[in-house]
């Protein structure tokens, strides 16, 4: 059975490529459009890795990541920060906020996908 | 004639003595003789007596008159002289310009009126070498005064001085400007300030009106803290930014001010001391909020520029990758192109509207000055004139403009283009003109040839824009296009259609606030310091506080009529404040009020205050709060002030406002002084105590009367020994005059 991945991002233009390289990858791709729905999705679908846009409408993508850390029952859930805050400081709240991996915008799509195959290997 | 009694006693004295002397003498002889003898001896005598007794008479007679010329003549040596001597000398004691003793009696008496007179001149010559050097150092002083009061106000930054205890002692218009900015409810708004910031600046007033209290004790524990760690104090500066009531960021730096004698050597001998010799404190302000404004407003847009670009670039590298593989569908394929389109879209789009908001305009990297636009084209005409010999006419457009530039650089560049024109083209006339642009001025300069004369090409148009400006000294090699750029503006060569010359056409930016400065003219001189507040001095409006030093606030109302309760309404507000015995010209309040009701008739050729100028005018619940802020920690004058403090009363309940000052009334004060008189109308009292008066029958011009008055009354009143509050208000309700109470 093919793996989980849940896509956060408000941009559908950035959703449309990442959905496309993750599916070609092969995992099972869900898609939430705002923090909330991410949050809620995270916790109904259980998925095992999620890619988290920084600025999202509703709660960020840091809040939503706190909200997933502060919650036992999530524990596994891998999280890849990606988001166009690049400064130092954001990348530390990021990290703080409990992220696996924090990649700042713009990046390779081969760097990722290598990246999350190898943390869900 | 008065006779004087002991000159009889010197005259007839002698006399009366011998007399004596003899008769005694006789009647001693008789004495001895036993009765026998002596009946002989009379018997012998007394037809000797009787015959020849008046050759003894002639005898005692001579001696006699003898001895009162010697009795005279030594009195009035010995004791008429020294007299007038004493009587001299006491003169000349109380008065040095008396003249000198004059010399009498014997010469002793001579020797020492002389040696009096030496020692009078002496007195003199010492009094006018003190008096000339008094008058030195007091000229001195005074021009050092008039120097720092000139500098202070020629100071581009709100200084204020104030002593330990907080009380404004000196500020410039400058800061006077920031608090008429700094007030929250800017009363009337466009139709004119209240008070121009009087109503929280002001001699003796409490810095805390201004600066929030807490930001200066910590300023001043900063300060006070550096010193005791023996940091030298002219670096001994602490710097906060605070807030104000209006919600404006006020940039505060404090410096100490120090007592001369303090200095130095005798720092390690009172470090019990906490004030270190602190007698005041230096506070320079900025009002922040506006760059602070722009500096977030940048920074906001840079990062979200950062990030939205960031953004962007992922999207479109993912897009690009996905397009990359090889066996990607067609239906796929063309998703991905459309999501590159839309994303270059929405960077175009971002892109400009960064462009159309202000937060690229270059703002604050060059000390730029604000600068009326008519002032800045003489300046122009004027140099060009001078340095190039070119005439230049100036064409009419808004030269009421204020611009914000460095009106030095600009000059020189416009001198540049004018030499590198005269170069070009036969004796050009050249022309320059100020207009508005939307949100900047448009500054033209263009050029009429001879018509002989060939046009100009346009590459050299093009090059003199960027050839370096002659001697600016340290500027170096700044082209005109540089000058221009540091302004934040934009310069090009205008082409209108047809056969119309080109011309140069520069972009400059407008200051912030068009209307500054004018407004704030206050007179040539205005009494903007008071260093006699140096010394220190209680808070409280109290009935033992002596009249010298309290202030005072001088305030008339104009109204629509005479009975406030019947519905008449105050119609204007004059005030002026009286602190340490000087009528403060430049701090005072002069406010018209909209009645919200008609204006009779009747008053108007008093008053001359139509209704079309009240119109529009803040209400009395505006303008109470105001001046009652204006009036804070003083004492109320005015003439006849029961009448005004009726109308101040009645309101009380409307604004909640208290007027529960101390009141005094020149009229009952002048009543005091001259109970004798019949007439205590302003205009009489004015003529008694020798005041021009001028400007009457306005609130302001009132009140500034009733203030000449009033100062000059307090002299007249501490003759009468009045010199405490207590003792003006007692006697002002004694006055036949007080029958009515406020």
């Amino acid at each position: 059975m093919s793996q989980r991945v849940l896509i956060a991002d408000d941009e559908p233009n950035i959703v449309v490529s990442l959905e496309f390289m993750m599916k070609r990858a092969g995992y099972e791709v869900l898609v939430a459009r705002d923090g909330l729905q991410a949050l809620d999705m995270i916790r109904r679908e259980r998925p095992r890795l999620v890619l988290l846009d920084g600025m999202m409408p509703g709660l960020s993508g840091f809040e939503v990541c706190e909200a997933v850390r502060a919650d036992d029952a999530l524990a596994d859930t891998k999280i890849v920060m990606l988001t166009a805050k690049g400064r130092d400081t954001d990348v530390a709240r990021g990290v703080g906020a409990g992220a696996d991996a924090y990649v700042v915008k713009p990046f390779s799509t081969r760097d990722l996908v290598d990246m999350v195959r190898d943390m869900l290997a | 004639m008065t006779i004087d009694r002991r000159l009889i006693v010197a005259a007839a004295g002698p006399a009366v003595a011998l007399a004596a002397w003899v008769a005694g003498g006789a009647a001693v002889l008789l004495a001895t003789l036993g009765p026998n003898r002596a009946a002989a001896l009379r018997a012998a005598w007394a037809p000797v007596l009787a015959t020849h007794g008046m050759v003894l008479f002639a005898w005692w007679l001579v001696a006699a008159v003898l001895a009162a010329w010697l009795g005279h003549r030594l009195y009035r040596r010995h004791v008429v002289a020294p007299a007038m001597l004493l009587d001299a000398t006491r003169i000349l004691v109380e008065n040095p310009d008396a003249p000198d003793v004059p010399p009498h009696g014997a010469p002793m008496v001579r020797a020492l009126a002389h040696e009096i007179n030496n020692l009078a001149e002496h007195r003199r010559t010492l009094n006018a070498n003190m008096a000339q050097l008094v008058d030195q150092a007091s000229r001195s002083v005074a021009e050092q005064r008039d120097q720092l009061a000139a500098l202070m106000t020629e100071l581009d930054h709100a200084v204020v001085v104030c002593n330990l205890e907080g009380r404004i002692l000196l500020y410039n218009s400058r800061a006077r400007a920031l608090c008429a900015r700094l007030s929250p409810a800017p009363v009337g708004g466009a139709a004119g300030a209240t008070s121009g910031g009087a109503d929280r600046i002001g001699l003796g007033r409490p810095i805390t009106g201004v600066v929030d209290p807490a930001a200066i004790t910590h300023a001043l524990d900063t300060v006070r803290g550096r010193l005791a760690r023996g940091v030298d104090p002219s670096a001994a500066v602490a710097q906060v930014v605070t807030t104000t009531e209006a919600g404006h960021l006020l940039q505060v730096r404090l410096a100490p001010v120090r007592s001369a004698d303090a200095g130095g050597g005798d720092r390690a001998d009172s470090p019990a001391d906490e004030n270190a010799g602190l007698t005041g404190y230096v506070l320079l302000l900025d009002d922040i909020t506006v760059d602070q404004h722009v500096h977030l407003q940048r920074d906001q847009a840079l990062l979200q520029m950062t990030e939205n670009g960031r953004a962007c670039a992922a999207t479109m590298q993912a897009a690009l990758d996905m397009l990359d593989l090889p066996d990607l569908e067609p239906a796929d394929r063309d998703r991905f192109l459309a999501v590159v389109r839309d994303e270059v879209t929405r960077m175009r789009d971002r892109l400009a509207a960064i462009a159309d908001s202000s937060v690229l305009d270059v703002a604050a990297r060059w000390p730029l000055q604000d600068m009326l636009g008519s002032d800045l084209i003489a300046a122009i005409v004027q140099h060009l004139g001078r340095v190039t010999g070119t005439p230049i006419t100036t064409l009419p457009g808004d030269g009421d403009l204020w611009l914000r530039i460095d009106s030095f650089s600009l000059i020189k560049a416009f001198e540049t283009l004018a030499q590198r024109l005269r170069s070009l083209t036969h004796d050009p006339v050249l022309w320059i003109r100020l207009s508005r642009n939307v949100t900047r001025a448009h500054l033209d300069l263009g050029w009429t040839p001879r018509s002989d004369a060939a046009p100009i090409a346009p590459q050299a148009l093009t090059a003199m824009q960027l050839d370096p400006i002659q001697s600016t000294g340290a500027g170096g090699q700044l082209s005109v296009r540089d000058v221009v750029e540091r302004h934040g503006g934009e310069m090009w060569i205008e082409r209108g259609r047809g056969e119309s010359q080109p011309f140069f056409r520069i972009l400059l930016p407008l200051a912030a606030v068009e209307v500054d400065g004018p407004a704030l003219a206050t007179g040539s001189r205005p009494e903007f310091y008071d260093f006699d507040l140096f010394a220190a001095r209680p808070d409280s409006v109290g009935d033992d506080r002596p009249l010298a030093d309290l202030s005072f606030t001088v305030f008339d109302c104009e109204t629509t009529g005479l009975d406030p309760a019947g519905g008449d309404e105050i119609i204007q507000i004059g005030a002026v404040r009286v602190v340490n015995g000087r009528v403060l010209r430049g701090d005072t309040m002069d406010q018209l009020i909209d009645p919200c009701r008609s204006i009779p008739e009747a008053g108007i050729p008093i008053h001359h205050i139509h209704p079309e100028m009240v119109r529009g005018k803040p209400t009395i619940a505006q303008v109470l709060p105001v001046f009652h802020r204006f009036a804070a920690d003083s004492v109320l004058v005015g003439h006849n002030v029961a009448f005004d403090m009726r109308f101040l009363r009645l309101k009380e309940a409307a604004t909640g406002l208290r007027f529960d000052h101390p009141v005094l009334d020149t009229l009952l004060l002048s009543s005091i002084v001259h109970p004798a008189e019949d007439h205590h109308g302003l205009e009489a009292i004015a003529e008694r105590l020798g005041i021009a008066i001028g400007g009457r029958h306005t609130a302001l011009g009132d009140a500034l009367a009733t203030a000449d008055v009033f100062v000059r009354l307090l002299p007249l009143l501490a003759k009468q020994g009045i010199v405490t509050l207590g003792q003006a208000r007692t006697a002002s309700s004694r006055s036949q005059f007080a029958r009515l109470k406020y």
